[in-house]
């Protein structure tokens, strides 16, 4: 168990910078996950704390010793494969038990942390098994009591649940939030799911090319982005941008809306994000203008049925906006209908310039 | 499994019996031969034992089998340990020149043995290794170890590096990586291209018959020379016991290794 602190780590692969200069600090026993699109360096940055690749500049120190020159195999980590890894010609037990043995362990203390391990994980009844006899799920659970029965300082996990189905994989979403908070280590958790990433983590830091965007709870992000890519990429968002006057940002000649109390905005160009769960709809009669309520009218173009909750296209006059609407929230609202859209101005997030 | 069309399936099991007709037919008959009292292959057949006990009196032939077994043996070692390594080495790292020592490892399989033969024997002859046993088995393991590096990095293909990765994750160092996970993950390979190495050793007689010195020959060449003087159904003895010996060797090892099969 220990703190990374990772400090202007670069790594530039032939030409092209994989990772640029990322300083991110991740605090003893705390569950991170690193968000980003593909390419976006995840991997690569994983690999480094892993000790798999080393950087060009920059360190990394666990526990305050450096160890961008420890090769992986001295660094005292766990690491858990999107393919699991398990070692094919041995059974689970010896999975497990192979950290333990290379290091010199042998007998009961090897078979009792053995057996400890595999019954965090629920999988002591297979342990005879060889790693072709096991479901998807049940090797991810291997590999991950392999990776933590030698006692990590740090646990890294690369996609580790992208191979499963959906159903299966909120399950072990849940089960590896438990088994990190019962074993403590420090986990980082490399994904390009946002919706795993907002339930699993204590805190998510956004990657975009090579470059930490964004690092901080998953509710902190999600209130307040700092950038347009951060508002899209976790959770869906509307973008709206204009000029900024007398505290209300002009979208265009004839719209205005409200800016949030207290925004102090400079006059000029300003985006704002607003999450589409905070935007009502309401049927609004044709032909009357300038009522108060409605921010902005529209005409319904799609509409986008999910169970619990509905999403509504809404085309403002060229510009596209989204309002999801939980079942039993509101009218039947219809393809094609004109509809006012309306949200809290303190709901409207103000987007720093890129 | 798909299950093929009755008249294809005739037609393929009519294939397959005609293929193992080919393979096995002249074996047989050799082998029966070997046990036939008439040295001219003469009908009706009149079962003996003459020939084995006349093999057991021939130090010659005997000779030569040991020696081919000697250097069969010592080059599938050699080989598959040199092979092996080659191949890990090819694997693992990128280092300068890596494509062109690849490409370079194809031609020799292409080269007819009667030219590398011929090479050979002028280098061996010039640098003073000269000719003998110890040329031959040189010479074999040469000839070998592109086959062993072909097949093991063809298994090595489908084996993950994560496999590594994760070994290294969890404390081990290279040698124990090795040791532990990568060579039991390719051993069906390795095995196979052992095969392959025992094969073309013992299979060996153009690059051993110019290698070879009058003391110092192996089975082929010593097969060669009795039939240049003369045939006698000795041959036809001792290559029924090669044959079965071959044969079960080759059974054994692939029931063991599943060839092909997820183990
Ligand atoms: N060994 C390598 N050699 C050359 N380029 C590489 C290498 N590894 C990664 N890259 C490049 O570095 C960039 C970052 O790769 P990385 O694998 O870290 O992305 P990622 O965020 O993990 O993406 P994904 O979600 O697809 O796994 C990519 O553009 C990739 O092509
Ligand atoms: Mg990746």
């Amino acid at each position: 168990m220990a703190r990374v602190e990772v400090q202007n780590v670069s790594l530039t692969f032939g030409a092209h910078k994989a990772v640029d200069d990322v300083s991110i600090a991740f605090e003893d026993g705390g569950f991170y996950a690193l968000l980003g699109p593909s390419g976006s360096g995840k991997t690569t940055l994983l690999r480094m704390i892993a000790g798999f690749e080393f950087p060009d500049e920059g360190s990394i120190r666990i526990d305050g010793e450096a160890v961008e020159n420890v090769p992986v195999n001295r660094r005292r980590i766990g690491m858990v494969f999107q393919n699991y890894a398990l070692f094919p010609n041995m059974s689970v037990e010896a999975n497990v038990a192979f950290g333990l043995e290379v290091r010199g362990e042998t007998g009961e203390a090897v078979r009792r942390a053995v057996a400890e391990a595999l019954d965090l994980v629920q999988l002591g009844a297979l342990a005879k098994r060889r790693p072709h006899q096991l479901s998807g799920g049940q090797r991810q659970r291997v590999a991950l009591a392999r990776a933590i029965v030698t006692k990590p300082r740090v646990l890294l996990l690369d996609e580790p649940l992208s191979a499963l189905d959906k159903a299966l994989r909120t399950d072990m979403q849940v089960e590896l939030k438990r088994i990190q908070r019962e074993v403590g280590v420090t986990t980082i958790f490399v994904t390009h799911d946002q919706d795993e990433a907002l339930s699993i983590s204590d805190r998510i830091g956004i990657l975009k090319d090579g470059r930490i965007v964004q690092e901080g709870a998953p509710e902190e992000i999600y209130d307040r982005p700092k950038s347009e890519f951060a508002a899209t990429f976790l959770g869906e968002a509307n973008i709206l941008s204009g000029e900024v006057s007398g505290g209300r940002l002009q979208l265009d000649a004839t719209t205005a809306i409200a800016l949030p109390q207290g925004t102090n905005a400079a006059p000029g160009r300003l985006r704002c994000a607003i999450r589409p769960e905070r935007v009502r709809i309401a049927a609004a009669p044709t032909g009357v203008n300038g009522d108060r309520a409605g921010q902005l009218r529209g005409t319904v173009v799609r509409r986008l049925f999910s169970g619990s909750a509905s999403t509504y296209f809404v085309d403002c006059t060229g510009r596209e906006m989204k309002a999801i609407v939980q079942r039993g929230g509101g009218a039947d609202i219809v393809v094609g209908s004109p509809v006012a859209l309306d949200w809290d101005p303190a709901d409207l997030i103000p987007l720093p310039a890129a | 499994m798909i299950r093929a069309p009755a008249f294809l399936s005739g037609l393929g099991r009519f294939y397959i019996g005609l293929v193992l007709v080919f393979l096995y037919l002249p074996l047989i008959i050799m082998a029966a031969m070997s046990f036939n009292a008439s040295p001219f292959y003469q009908l009706p057949f009149e079962g003996t034992t003459e020939w084995y006990a006349a093999l057991a009196q021939n130090d010659g032939l005997i000779a030569a089998t040991l020696n081919s077994l000697k250097i069969a043996v010592m080059t599938t070692i050699l080989a598959t340990v040199l092979g092996t390594a080659a191949s890990l080495a090819l694997f693992r790292y990128e280092f300068r020149g890596k494509r062109v020592l690849q490409a370079l490892l194809f031609p020799p399989i292409a080269i007819p043995w009667l030219i590398s033969g011929t090479a050979m024997l002028i280098f061996f002859f010039g640098t003073g290794i000269g000719r003998g046993l110890h040329a031959i088995l040189l010479g074999h393991v040469a000839l070998a170890l592109p086959y062993v590096i072909i097949v093991v990095s063809a298994r090595l293909q489908t084996f993950s590096k994560d496999l590594e990765d994760a070994a290294a994750s969890l404390g081990a160092s290279s040698w124990q990586t090795t040791r532990k996970v990568t060579l039991p993950c390719i051993a069906p390979g390795i095995v196979a291209g052992g095969l392959f190495a025992f094969a073309v050793s013992f299979d060996q007689f153009v690059v051993s018959y110019f290698l070879a010195t009058p003391g110092q020959t192996t089975l082929p060449v010593e097969i060669y020379a009795a039939i240049r003087k003369g045939f006698t159904p000795e041959i036809n003895a001792v290559s029924t016991i090669i044959i079965v010996f071959s044969m079960s060797l080759m059974l054994v090892v692939s029931r063991f290794f599943r060839f092909g099969g997820d183990q």
